[in-house]
């Protein structure tokens, strides 16, 4: 443990610490560039610089290793003129546009050069001019600005996992680029937006719409995907802006996915700000009162087994909540949140959690991966296994099709019976597991929701059984959500009751006739076209699938306009904050299942939010630990049965359209014509 | 130095000669196992040998049989002023213009150039047999000015010795390497301006048996005092 003096304060640090960590320790700001926490350490931008005792130079504090005896000082006379005249160096090609940067306001290089520079340049000979390049829908480039930090360039060859951003050329004349300017590929690439220190990435849908200075700033929670990243809403007025992450080690350390950050455009569009009832065969505006009463025509006397509820993947545990006990109240044991059929075994929960944690994937030292494509339905928890990967030591398993992971792993086959030759030791990768010391196993629900669901779940068991998966603190079976709302709907227990219906018998019973009305609540995703002869009531905030076939849309509130709790894959409840208010009638969803139940005749016990949160406390002690993870009971679930030898389906084909946020955003529409239907061909760049 | 880019127009597609291959392959087990990305500047001047020019092709090539990512490979290319990013002729020539050169007089070995090929920098000439390229310190400042055919370097240029030079090549008589007034090597030119004197060693004159004695008495001294203290 080396001592070293930093500023007259004596701190002690670990070995191979960096000069510059150990001065964050002792309480000293040391201004920088290039040097990031979570990537490989560069050096080239001389930011840093600090002044070390009987060295004969300044020192780059983020390269050098602080040593024994250091006497560090980094606000002495050398240090202060080191680092003014690097500052005078990087002012000397960069433009003075911060009036028309989008990162002004927000830019390191602006407040460092406050901070740091000198109050004026001597340069006055001509500046250099890079032409811009095209890197994708996501990420808009004005290289002029850049100061070659390669934080980007780091970034997606590290964490995004596709080395295709590069500084070509040398000198003057370098330049960060992709290779001959394609777009960047990554489900992570808006991240290099956040990482780059001057305005040359920046996020190109947000570009030339708002200040820093001008936003209201929400954390919240992100529904795209079942990670719960922790993200912060930027919105002026009634308007989302901006999404970007917000620091959470547990989760999503300080990244956020594109379809996450880049969405929220769709926010804006198909959005229902009014109640509509289908008159004479068309969907026509009403009020709340008249659509209200053409549910209650519908509901009052009916037997509760001809309704049922759905919910969609990204409902709230209120709502969902709220919903449940009118469908109890009206005597309808059919509600399901498993949109997608997935065998989950509701009964126990360490059968449908990410048990092992996200964080906890850091431990693991091998990985098997069934039936799941993590890069596309979770990007957060795949940069986590390439984190894992990058660390070494680690062997990971993938049944499914081979898709591009951004980190190796053994094939170890397409259909589902690899599962089972693993549960009964035939597969040579059943000893890897029972030799590993904490293995673990991700079930999709590419897996779990085919026919077999159940026969893989009970396997995957099996696996964890005979394996040693599940000892002491060590949890390694692992179910990956694709759909926010999974969780959270298994724990309010949105799932079909006493000889209750599931999501696929109640799409078959209204298809023939047993089934007289379907309440759908964000529910998307399910074959609207079985639900033709059922009365529909659609409660959601866009109009998509689930409202064009509805005969009373109820408008409700997207995951930015409610307080909202909702439950990550490994369990976490986490509390979503309203950002701005549901556009038009739109209302929050709890409280519009709460007024009907009013209009039905069965007013529901609670009037305010915390009545509901009250109500969901008392239901699972999951809501009474926000933003923590409660440990699972490992107990037998699955049903054994056999497994049938045909290839896994991955539940998501386009990362960018999952949901009707993402399928209303523009950005996402084209990212989607850029990186899945094949790009537009065109090379905007300065090729040649 | 010009901006390197990659060529607006590029061949179809690239494969190393079988020889090339051969030699390609024997550079990469040079390196240890997992390593072989270190062969990137060998190889790539082995594709510059073959095609007079490094090609987006070749850039791919190399990064498929390397295992590494294109945009590691370009960067790589792109840094290097040696690999040429567009075609070259025949004889490339490089004329280096920086600082000792240009105090020995490499502007008349350029306009020497200018004059002969009718061609600037970066340009080739029409019948396809000369690149004028103006390139940074060659190496060899001692002989200065310093002009590269390719892999040959001569010397001690001046604007006539230049043009006979770029005479030469075109007749496909090149003459040897070296300096162009015939000194041998770096020597310096003419007579001898150091170390002109007698180089006898000095230290042969030195007196041991004196030295000797004087060091025994030295020592006897030290001990004496040693017994009185």
């Amino acid at each position: 443990m080396p001592k070293l003096t930093v500023d007259g304060i004596e701190v002690e640090v670990e070995p191979g610490v960096t000069i510059l960590q150990a001065a964050e320790q002792a309480g000293a700001e040391i201004p920088r560039f290039c040097y990031h926490d979570r990537l490989s350490i560069a050096g080239n931008c001389r930011m840093c610089l600090v002044d070390v005792e009987k060295s004969p130079k300044p020192v780059a504090s983020c390269a050098m290793p602080a040593g024994e005896g250091m006497v560090v000082h980094t606000k002495s006379e050398r240090a202060v003129k080191a680092r003014n005249g690097v500052m005078e160096f990087l002012l000397i090609n960069h433009p003075l546009d911060c009036p028309i940067c989008d990162q002004g306001g927000e830019c390191d290089l602006q407040d460092q050069a406050l901070a740091f520079g000198a109050d004026r340049g001597r340069y006055i000979e001509q500046k250099r001019a890079v032409k811009d390049k095209d890197m994708g829908p996501i990420v808009s480039t004005i290289m002029t600005r850049c100061i070659h930090c390669t934080r980007c360039v780091r970034f997606v060859e590290e964490i995004g996992g596709v080395a295709e951003i590069g500084m070509t050329g040398r000198g003057e004349d370098t330049e960060i680029t992709t290779y001959l300017e394609r777009a960047l590929t990554s489900e992570l690439s808006g991240n290099v937006v956040d990482l780059c220190p001057v305005g040359a990435l920046t996020n190109k849908p947000y570009a030339f719409t708002a200040r820093s200075w001008e936003l209201r700033k929400t954390e919240s929670v992100d529904v795209m995907d079942a990670v719960g990243t922790n993200i912060r809403v930027d919105s002026r007025g009634r308007e989302v802006m901006r999404v970007l992450p917000r620091l959470n080690e547990w989760i999503n350390e300080e990244w956020l996915a594109d379809k996450s950050r880049n969405a929220c455009d769709g926010l804006k569009y198909q959005r229902l700000d009014k109640p509509y009832v289908r008159r004479d065969g068309k969907l026509q505006a009403a009020s709340w009162d008249e659509a209200f009463a053409a549910i209650s025509e519908k509901v009052t006397g009916a037997s509760g087994s001809r309704l049922a509820a759905l919910a969609g993947d990204t409902a709230d545990c209120e709502s969902m909540l709220a919903l449940k006990d009118l469908m109890t109240a009206l005597g309808s044991p059919n509600t399901d949140c498993r949109q997608d059929g997935a065998a989950l075994d509701p009964n126990v929960r360490a059968s449908y959690l990410f048990n092992t944690t996200i964080a906890g994937i850091e431990d693991a030292d091998v990985i098997l991966l069934i039936g799941t494509d993590p890069r596309k339905e979770a990007p957060i928890l795949n940069a986590r296994i390439r984190k894992r990967f990058r660390a070494g030591g680690v062997k990971i398993g993938v049944i499914g099709a081979a898709a591009d992971l951004t980190y190796d792993y053994d094939h170890l086959g397409l259909t589902a019976d690899v599962v089972a030759r693993i549960a009964d030791g035939s597969h040579p990768f059943a000893d890897v597991l029972k030799n590993a010391e904490c293995p673990m196993l991700v079930i999709g629900m590419g897996a779990l929701s085919r026919a077999d669901g159940a026969a893989i779940l009970a396997t995957g068991h099996a696996i964890a059984d005979s394996t040693g998966m599940v000892s002491g603190d060590w949890n390694g079976f692992n179910v990956l959500h694709t759909a926010a709302a999974r969780v959270g709907g298994l724990d309010v227990g949105f799932t079909p009751g006493d000889g209750g219906k599931n999501t696929q018998a109640i799409l078959d019973g209204a298809a023939s006739g047993d089934i007289d009305v379907v309440y759908l609540l964000g529910a998307d995703e399910v074959d609207t076209s079985k639900l033709d002869k059922a009365f529909v009531i659609y409660q959601g905030h866009h109009g998509d699938s689930g409202a064009h076939g509805a005969d009373v849309i109820l408008p409700g509130a997207a995951y930015t306009e409610k307080n909202g709790t909702y439950v990550n894959t490994e369990g976490r409840a986490q509390y979503g904050q309203r950002v701005i208010f549901p556009p038009g009638d739109a209302r929050e969803d709890w409280s519009i299942v709460r007024a009907l139940s009013e209009r039905v005749g069965h007013t529901l016990p609670y009037d305010s939010l915390e009545q509901v949160r009250a109500r969901l406390r008392n239901l699972s002690p999951v809501f009474n630990h926000m933003d923590d993870v409660v440990v699972a009971d490992w107990e037998i679930f699955g049903q054994a049965g056999s497994i049938e030898a045909s290839a896994f389906t991955y539940p998501v084909d386009n990362y960018y359209q999952t949901d009707p946020i993402s399928r209303a955003s523009q950005t996402m529409a084209q990212c989607t014509q850029e990186f899945v239907l094949g790009g537009t061909g065109k090379a905007t760049g300065t090729d040649g | 130095m010009s901006l390197r880019r990659l060529a607006k127009e590029q061949p179809e597609s690239f494969v190393f000669t079988d020889e090339h291959q051969a030699r390609a392959e024997k550079i990469i087990a040079k390196y240890p196992a997992g390593y072989q990305a270190s062969a990137v500047i060998p190889l790539l001047d082995l594709a510059q040998r073959q095609d007079r020019w490094v090609t987006k092709p070749a850039i791919e090539y190399i990064a498929a049989m390397l295992d590494m990512d294109v945009i590691r490979v370009l960067e790589v290319a792109t840094f290097y002023t040696m690999f040429n990013l567009n075609p070259v002729g025949k004889s490339h020539i490089q004329v280096c213009t920086n600082l000792p050169c240009m105090l020995r007089g490499c502007a008349d070995v350029v306009r020497a150039c200018e004059d002969k090929l009718g061609v600037k920098f970066g340009g080739t000439t029409a019948d396809g047999d000369f690149t004028l390229s103006e390139v940074e310190c060659a190496g060899a400042c001692v002989n200065a000015p310093i002009v590269a055919v390719d892999d040959d370097y001569y010397e001690d240029l001046d604007y006539e010795s230049m043009g006979k030079l770029i005479d030469a090549i075109k007749a496909g008589n090149p003459p040897s390497p070296g300096s162009a007034t015939g000194r041998q090597g770096a020597a310096p030119a003419g007579d001898r301006k150091s170390l002109t004197e007698d180089p006898t060693p000095t230290y042969s004159a030195r007196d041991w048996a004196a030295a000797k004695q004087k060091f025994e008495e030295a020592q006897e001294a030290a001990r004496k005092a040693k017994e009185n203290a």
